[in-house]
């Protein structure tokens, strides 16, 4: 090895000038659980079930979330509803609901599916469990809360009123 | 020999010994923040009040993980090495000065634990010692790359030693002795970096080579050698291994203070013998620092660059500081 020039020395030098300097920069940390940083509009987080504004649920128990996830991470069991003990309109709804986020790589195929916009992938990302069984969200989980003016279901509606799954669309455009 | 001087040395060198241990501890809080700092992070800040309960925590971490010894080691040497390794690290602290004397009780005390007149000697020697439990390690781990790393740094360490031990002689002219406390009086008036200033960057390089610093951390390069010497390492034979490192560390810091920056003196002030030791410890802790900068700054050097640079460009460059320094000497007389 040739005894380093002048330049390379100064290069050594140079580079602990930058380091120095850095010291005094502001840190880019961010200080997570007090600090959070905000996400994407269009963020990709933990799934909700939404309802309507009457509370009825929006998930109508047809299972195409389940079959368009590519990861098999929803499973979807469906029951008849009744005018008596109504849980969303048409016929039936989602007896039961579970998402393994284990398994979920939150690619939003199931939001892109559903028929109904049930289901949504929201700005929620601290999922940490310490248990493979708390990984499993169950419907409760992911049910959103009912809205204010409406009723937690099952609900007891008049007859014939909610006979369609599918709500009717006024303005296609969204 | 009078037993209160007995007690008086059991007492310093307890003081010394936990000095080492919790310098080990606190050093590895200030090297994680100063690297935060020059990343423009922040740093460990969690634990206690700007994390100082961070070393604590890691102790506590180190001493519940599990001790794994490879089946195939070498069983005495394995549990020997850490031990080798850690040994030397701190007694090297004996020859030291942290001031002159204090007066407690009426009586005097020097504040070092000896006044060895050969002081220079003995650190070179003493430093030369841990050498043998990095390549023990690596030999008894039985892992190939564990050895590697022994054997890196055997050559490292012993080629790296020549051009450190002829740094030394520099101040050890100047001086006219080899007494730490001779050398740290000598430089009452201009510290030895200024007329020496050669051997302190020879002093500098070769010394972290010597303790395996970056950029010169050959024997534990992570990217070839996962961690060389203590790769089969865990617990707290792993912590051994670390503390050596760190307080070899803060011993090249304060090598270098004494026989380069004025050890605990500041030029022309006569300070009251009781903050030299506080002086001592701020001039250790700039020179940490710098340590530290070097190696969040270079990138590791290659291995036969590492040696090529060693035996020729450092020890020439030592040898011929150290013939000028002697020719200047006795043109002035
Ligand atoms: S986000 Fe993708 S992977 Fe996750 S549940 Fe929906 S479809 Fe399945
Ligand atoms: S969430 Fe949507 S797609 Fe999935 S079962 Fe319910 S309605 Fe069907």
């Amino acid at each position: 090895m040739a005894f380093p020039e002048r330049a390379r020395v100064q290069e050594l030098f140079k580079g602990l000038w930058i380091t120095f300097k850095s010291m005094f920069e502001k840190p880019v940390t961010i200080q997570y659980p007090e600090v959070k940083r905000p996400v994407t509009p269009r963020f990709r987080g933990r799934h909700v079930l939404n309802r309507f504004e009457n509370g009825l649920e929006k998930c109508i128990g047809c299972s195409l979330c389940a079959a368009a996830c590519p990861a098999d991470a929803i499973f979807v069991e469906s029951a008849e509803n009744s005018d008596d003990e109504r849980f969303s309109p048409g016929e039936r709804y989602a007896s039961t609901y579970e998402i393994n986020m284990l398994r979920c790589i939150f690619c939003g195929y199931c939001e892109d599916a559903c028929p109904t916009e049930a289901i949504t992938l929201e700005d929620n990302y601290e999922l940490s469990f310490t248990n493979r069984y708390d990984a499993i969200y169950t419907k409760e989980r992911l049910l959103v809360s009912v809205p204010q003016n409406g009723k937690p279901t099952p609900q007891e509606v008049e007859p014939g009123k909610f006979d369609r799954s599918v709500p009717v669309m006024e303005d296609p455009t969204d | 020999m009078e037993p209160a001087l007995i007690i008086e040395w059991v007492i310093k060198s307890a003081i010394l010994l936990l000095f080492g241990v919790t310098g080990f501890a606190y050093l590895t809080l200030y090297e994680r923040r100063a690297l935060a700092r020059i990343q423009v992070r922040i740093g460990p800040n969690r634990a206690g009040p700007f994390g100082i309960l961070q070393p604590v925590a890691d102790g506590i971490k180190l001493i519940f993980n599990q001790e794994l010894i490879p089946a195939t080691a070498d069983k005495v040497l394995f549990v020997l090495a850490p031990i080798i390794t850690v040994l030397p690290a701190l007694i090297i602290w004996a020859v030291i000065p942290w001031g002159r004397q204090v007066i407690i009780g009426g009586r005097e005390i020097n504040l070092y634990l000896s006044n060895a007149n050969v002081g220079v000697l003995y650190l070179t020697a003493v430093a030369s010692i841990a050498v043998y439990g990095i390549v023990i390690a690596g030999w008894s781990s039985n892992n190939k790359y564990a050895l590697l790393g022994g054997l890196r740094s055997s050559a490292q360490m012993v080629s790296y030693e020549l051009a450190l031990g002829i740094s030394f002689i520099g101040p050890i002219m100047l001086a006219g002795s080899m007494s730490l406390v001779d050398i740290v009086e000598a430089q009452s008036k201009v510290w030895y970096i200024v007329p020496q200033f050669l051997a302190f960057l020879i002093f500098m390089m070769a010394g972290l080579a010597e303790i395996n610093r970056a950029p010169f951390d050959m024997p534990e390069a992570e990217q070839e050698l996962t961690a060389g010497y203590h790769a089969e390492y865990s617990g707290m034979k792993f912590a051994l291994f670390f503390m050596a490192e760190y307080i070899k560390m803060i011993a090249i810091a304060a090598i270098g203070v004494t026989l380069f920056l004025g050890g605990y003196r500041i030029p022309f002030i006569d300070i009251p013998p009781a903050i030299e030791p506080l002086v001592f410890f701020i001039k250790i802790l700039i020179l940490l620092f710098v340590i530290i900068w070097v190696r969040a700054t270079f990138p590791r050097f290659r291995y036969d660059r590492l040696m090529a640079f060693g035996w020729k460009i450092l020890l020439p460059l030592s040898l011929a500081n150290v013939f000028i320094t002697a020719v200047i000497l006795v043109f002035r007389g």
